[in-house]
C-alpha cells in the first residue's frame, strides 16, 4: 500500500514537472523543473528496485546534464525572450495526443506475461556481469566508449574559436 | 488495483508524449533539447519496468537503460555545442530562424 502511494506521488510530480518544462515561458525555471523531473524518475527507478540506475540517474542527469543545460541557457542569453510556442503548436498537440492514445490502447490491451520471480537486489553485480561477462554486452560497452570519445571530440571541434 | 507494469508503461507513454509535444512545438533550441531528455527518460522508465516485471533475474532492461544514458550524455554534449555555435554566428537559438538549409 505504501508502495502504491509512493508510486502515485512520483507519477503525479513527474508528469506535472514535465508539463511545466514544456509549458513555462521562462527557460531557466523550465530547466529547474527538468531537474525535479529527473529526480522523480530516479525515485521511480527506486520503486522498480533498480538501485544502481537510480544512483546513475542522479549522477548523470541531475549532476551533469542539467548543469550543461543551465550553462547553455546562461551562455545564450536568450531566456528573457522566453520559450515561445511555434506555428506547429496545434498539430504537435494532435500528434502527441494521437500517439498517447495509440500507446495507451496497446498497453492496456496486451496481456503481459508477468513473472513472479523476485528481482535481484542489489543489481550492481548482475549489471556488471551482464556488461562484462561471458555472452554479455562487451562489444556494446566498447562501442559506447568510442561514441563518448567521438562526441566529446566533436563538441570541442564545434565550439572552438576559429 | 495495485500498481503493476501497466502503470509504469502508461506513465512512460504520458511522459514521452509530453516531451514529443514540447520538442515539436517549442521554438527555443535549448528547450527542445530538454524535451528530448524527457523523452529519453520516459523510455528508460519503460525499459526498467519491463526488466522488473517480465524478466526480474536478468537485468537486460537496466543494461539497455545504461546505454541510453550514455547516448543521452553524448547527444546533449554535441547538441549544446551545435546550439552554441549557431548562437555565436546567428545571435539566436530560435529554430524558426535557423533556415539556412531550407530550400
Amino acid at each position: 500500500m505504501a508502495f502504491d502511494i509512493v508510486f502515485w506521488i512520483l507519477a503525479v510530480v513527474s508528469v506535472g514537472t514535465a508539463l511545466a518544462v514544456v509549458l513555462l515561458r521562462n527557460v531557466f525555471r523550465a530547466a529547474l523543473f527538468l531537474v525535479m523531473c529527473f529526480f522523480t524518475v530516479a525515485g521511480l527507478f527506486v520503486t522498480l528496485q533498480a538501485d544502481f540506475l537510480a544512483a546513475a540517474q542522479v549522477l548523470i542527469y541531475v549532476g551533469a546534464i542539467s548543469i550543461l543545460i543551465i550553462m547553455a541557457i546562461m551562455l545564450t542569453r536568450e531566456f528573457w525572450r522566453g520559450s515561445q510556442a511555434g506555428r506547429l503548436r496545434v498539430s504537435a498537440l494532435v500528434a502527441g495526443l494521437l500517439l498517447l492514445g495509440v500507446m495507451v490502447f496497446v498497453i492496456v490491451n496486451t496481456s503481459w506475461q508477468i513473472s513472479e520471480e523476485p528481482p535481484k537486489v542489489p543489481t550492481t553485480a548482475a549489471i556488471g556481469s551482464q556488461l562484462f561477462g561471458e555472452g554479455g554486452f562487451l562489444l556494446a560497452v566498447e562501442i559506447a566508449a568510442v561514441l563518448l570519445l567521438a562526441a566529446v571530440l566533436g563538441a570541442i571541434a564545434l565550439i572552438r574559436e576559429k | 488495483m495495485s500498481v503493476g507494469l501497466e502503470h509504469y508503461l502508461v506513465l512512460s507513454a504520458v511522459l514521452f508524449c509530453i516531451g514529443l509535444y514540447g520538442a515539436l512545438s517549442r521554438r527555443n533550441a535549448v528547450v527542445i533539447l530538454m524535451c528530448i531528455e524527457i523523452m529519453l527518460n520516459a523510455v528508460n522508465i519503460a525499459l526498467v519496468g519491463f526488466s522488473r516485471y517480465i524478466v526480474p533475474p536478468l537485468v537486460t532492461g537496466q543494461v539497455f537503460a545504461i546505454f541510453i544514458m550514455v547516448v543521452a550524455a553524448a547527444e546533449v554534449a554535441v547538441g549544446l555545442a551545435i546550439i552554441m555555435t549557431l548562437y555565436r554566428s546567428r545571435e539566436t537559438v530560435d529554430v524558426e530562424k535557423m533556415d539556412l538549409m531550407k530550400w
